[in-house]
């Protein structure tokens, strides 16, 4: 019974790998073609956020348990919380950037006066 | 406690406790912040000085961080290592020399040349993680642990490129890094991912004891090996160097082009250690010819019609970048079979460790060279100085002796490890050295162009009052001018001594893993 | 920023504690859930930008004491190196507290699981006091480019261009 409900989902979990691929591809597509800075720095967080979730999506597996002694239940197997640690690590990370992102587009206003990255041009050559 | 036990982590413990204390610094006089500086850069100094001699005999330095013992890779008998660990090898050690002298450097040249400026709590803050990143980089054995150097050592560079905050131009170029080396970060913690879903490990070692050569393998390992070209600058990817390297600060720019260095050292790293099955001797090594080779030519190209002088070394360290690249990949392509090894394989990655050690420090002292011209006349266009080599007679002696290491001329350093790469690259493809001879010729040529056009000519009326700059910023200078003298004078003792021991290390990629995963 | 309506600043006023509290109790949680010092800490920190929303940015500033908070930083920072400091002549980060305590407590003060728990508490205290840093400088900045304010003897590069 549980083996044809895990066959039944299996598409399921392929699936999310497909999201994971499609928000990439998503991001980068915005950062590609959007000319306002604020919607790349949006894209930029999608992207960060397809990315951790990739990494969640790696740390699942089937019959695992959370990995803390004193809350597994009843299972033996504990999942290596390894992808977890990277993940909060990741997430941190991007916190950090995405504070810094803003910041240095609050100063490009000030200087520039737009958001539009095609009028930011002073360095060329 | 043995204290040479714990070097790997007081390497990365120190200027971290450096940022940490920052806020304590802000307060400070002058007196003490100086001191306060130069001391954390100076422990970090003594303690890689005390690391890369440990390493010189072939050792493995492998250190676990939390473990029970700074040496049990695998505890209660598990197979592949868990932790977070360091490992050091002679390869590893000598970028984390040239990084601490590098930030040395740059912190004495610092002391006077941001003296004017507020917001020295941040500047320190900011500097030492920088270092602490760049540093850790180098260190680590750990493919996620990279990753977050990586972004420490980025991350501090875009606030310290954007140090001035009152001038636009510094905030676009901080802006453009940050935003392609948030993507290329972001692509990388991707390729991590996928090898951790491959093999449920992310330590460097365990990687190379279990790579296979899938497709999701050579997915992965492209990626790392794009990401990484780009962050130490190599061609289609380049534009953001030029706009670092001449926005930032110069002390800055100094440790900018360190922390390149990592960048590379992790693409050899890579490419020689974790995936040597994969990489050597096919698409991967001419992948690596051809970046090398188009950085070199295309590089040294943009530099020649350049006016602004610290935009024209943000070109050049594209060119040098270049023959590095050249030299790793030829190396790489020598890997595939034991005979090619032996007749041109060591020589090229002798001579690609040789000059990357050269190229950290003569292109760090032409930053600070080009800072200390622009501290003295406030301007950076080559056109409008002139006639500065009577009244600033030391910063004109070390920079010829930069410029004359980075054209390669005979007695100086440059010159040795180029002939080494044109050598090697001959036995390849004739057309390597040709490319590499001429870039070199068009080296000397601009750089000709920057000496007469700054120091020689009459003096200009606007810059009588001009005056050799502080001693500080001298001191910084020197420190990098002893260090190309000598590598200048004994590069046979140099060769012998530390660069033969790091080929050993990247040809027998198995000491590397066996440190880690015990006998194999 | 101008201060919104009473209602919201009531409502805020309000439940912005309740904020610290779950905050807290997310810390000191970290060790055996998911959550832990930065997670806490960054909820903690939502309570000055709920005092910022809801009271406008004149009251902000004249409650935010910026050197507090650079306080709060620094202690976390310095703690959690301390903490790290603790597993030597083992290894850095080595839990030795919990090594020592072995199967039974050593004393109802310390946390059995070690340095695991007091590293959350430093981490916390580190990220209550960046992030409101981040919420105040942003806010200081925005001010700054709407207001048309200098940079409050700030020493920066134009002012020394020659």
């Amino acid at each position: 019974m549980t083996a044809s409900i895990a066959e039944k989902m299996d598409w399921l979990g392929n699936a999310s790998y497909v999201v994971v691929a499609l928000l990439v591809i998503m991001a980068l597509y915005t950062i590609i073609t959007q000319k306002n800075l604020l919607k790349i720095c949006v894209a930029l967080a999608v992207l960060g956020s397809s990315v951790n979730l990739f990494l969640v999506l790696l740390g699942y597996r089937d019959g695992g348990s959370i990995p803390i002694y004193h809350m597994k239940g009843a299972g033996d197997l504990m999942v290596l919380p390894t992808p977890q640690c990277l993940t909060l690590t990741a997430i941190v990370i991007a916190l950090a950037t995405t504070a810094l992102m803003l910041s240095l587009i609050i100063l490009i206003h000030k200087h520039y006066g737009t958001l539009d990255i095609d009028e930011i041009r002073r360095l060329r050559g | 406690m043995n204290l040479s036990d714990h070097l790997p982590a007081f390497l990365v413990m120190i200027p971290l406790l450096g940022a940490f204390l920052t806020p304590f610094a802000g307060s400070f006089n002058r007196g003490t912040r100086n001191a306060f500086f130069v001391t954390f850069s100076g422990l970090t100094l003594l303690t890689a000085i005390a690391l890369c001699l440990s390493t010189l005999n072939g050792d493995v330095l492998v250190y676990v961080m939390g473990g029970e013992s700074f040496a049990l890779t695998l505890p209660s008998g598990m197979t592949y290592p868990v932790r977070i660990l360091f490992e050091i090898d002679a390869f590893g050690s000598l970028p984390i020399l040239c990084i601490a002298i590098a930030s040395f450097a740059g912190a004495l040249f610092s002391l006077d040349y941001m003296d004017r400026f507020s917001g020295w709590k941040r500047f320190l803050a900011l500097y030492f993680l920088m270092t602490a990143g760049a540093l850790g980089m180098c260190a680590t054995g750990d493919m996620f642990n990279f990753f977050v150097f990586v972004e420490i050592s980025s991350i501090a560079s875009f606030g310290l490129v954007a140090f001035w905050r009152d001038k636009p131009e510094a905030v676009e170029a901080s802006f453009k890094y940050m935003l392609i080396s948030q993507i290329a970060a972001m692509l990388l913690l991707l390729a991590i991912g996928t090898l951790y879903g491959r093999y449920d490990a992310v330590n460097m070692a365990a990687l190379s004891a279990m790579a296979g050569s899938g497709t999701l393998e050579r997915v992965a390992m492209g990626l790392i090996i794009a990401v990484l070209a780009f962050k130490c600058g190599s061609f289609p990817m380049h534009t953001w160097m030029p706009d670092t390297y001449a926005e930032a600060p110069s002390g800055v720019t100094c440790l900018l082009v360190t922390v390149s260095q990592a960048s590379f050292y992790g693409l050899v790293r890579v490419c020689y250690s974790i995936f040597p099955g994969l990489a050597a001797g096919g698409v991967v090594a001419w992948m690596l010819i051809a970046l090398g080779v188009m950085s070199m030519f295309f590089g040294v190209l943009m530099a020649v019609v350049q006016h602004e002088i610290k935009r024209l070394m943000g070109y050049h360290s594209i060119s040098q970048v270049g023959y590095m690249l050249l030299a790793m990949g030829v190396g790489l392509l020598a890997l595939g079979s034991p005979e090619a090894v032996e007749t041109y394989g060591r020589a090229a990655i002798r001579g690609g460790i040789f000059h990357s050690v050269n190229y950290s420090f003569y292109k760090a002292l032409l930053f600070l060279c080009a800072g200390s011209l622009y501290y003295a006349t406030g301007t950076r266009d080559l056109d409008k100085m002139g006639g500065l080599a009577r009244s600033m007679p030391w910063t004109a002696g070390m920079f010829v002796v930069a410029a004359a290491a980075i054209s390669g001329l005979p007695p100086f350093n440059g010159f040795v490890s180029k002939w080494m790469i044109y050598e090697s690259s001959f036995a390849v493809h004739p057309i390597l050295p040709a490319v590499a001879m001429i870039t070199s010729v068009l080296t000397l040529a601009s750089f000709v162009k920057v000496f007469q056009a700054a120091f020689l000519g009459p003096a200009k009326a606007k810059f009588v009052a001009v005056r050799e700059v502080p001693y500080g910023m001298l001191a910084g200078m020197a420190v990098l001018t002893v260090m190309t003298l000598l590598l200048s004078l004994f590069p046979g003792w140099f060769t012998s001594g530390f660069f033969e021991s790091a080929v050993n290390a990247l040809v027998n990629h198995q000491s590397y893993v066996r440190a880690v995963m015990g006998g194999m | 920023m101008k201060p919104l309506s009473v209602i919201v600043t009531t409502v805020s006023d309000v439940f912005a504690w309740f904020m610290i509290v779950f905050g807290v109790y997310v810390i000191l949680n970290g060790h055996s859930t998911p959550g832990g010092g930065f997670q806490g800490g960054a909820i903690v920190a939502t309570f000055l930008s709920f005092m910022l929303v809801a009271h406008g940015g004149k009251r902000f500033l004249a409650w935010v004491n910026g050197g507090m908070y650079g306080l709060l930083e620094f202690v976390g920072l310095m703690a959690f190196f301390l903490f790290g400091c603790l597993g030597f002549p083992n290894s850095f980060f080595h839990n030795s507290i919990a090594v020592a305590q072995g199967a039974r407590p050593l004393s109802e003060w310390l946390p059995y699981c070690g340095t695991i728990s007091l590293m959350n508490a430093a981490v916390g205290f580190e990220v209550v006091g960046a992030l409101s840093l981040v919420v105040l400088y942003m806010y200081s900045s925005i001010r700054m480019v709407d207001t048309g304010a200098g940079m409050g003897g700030e020493r920066g590069h134009d002012r020394f261009d020659r």
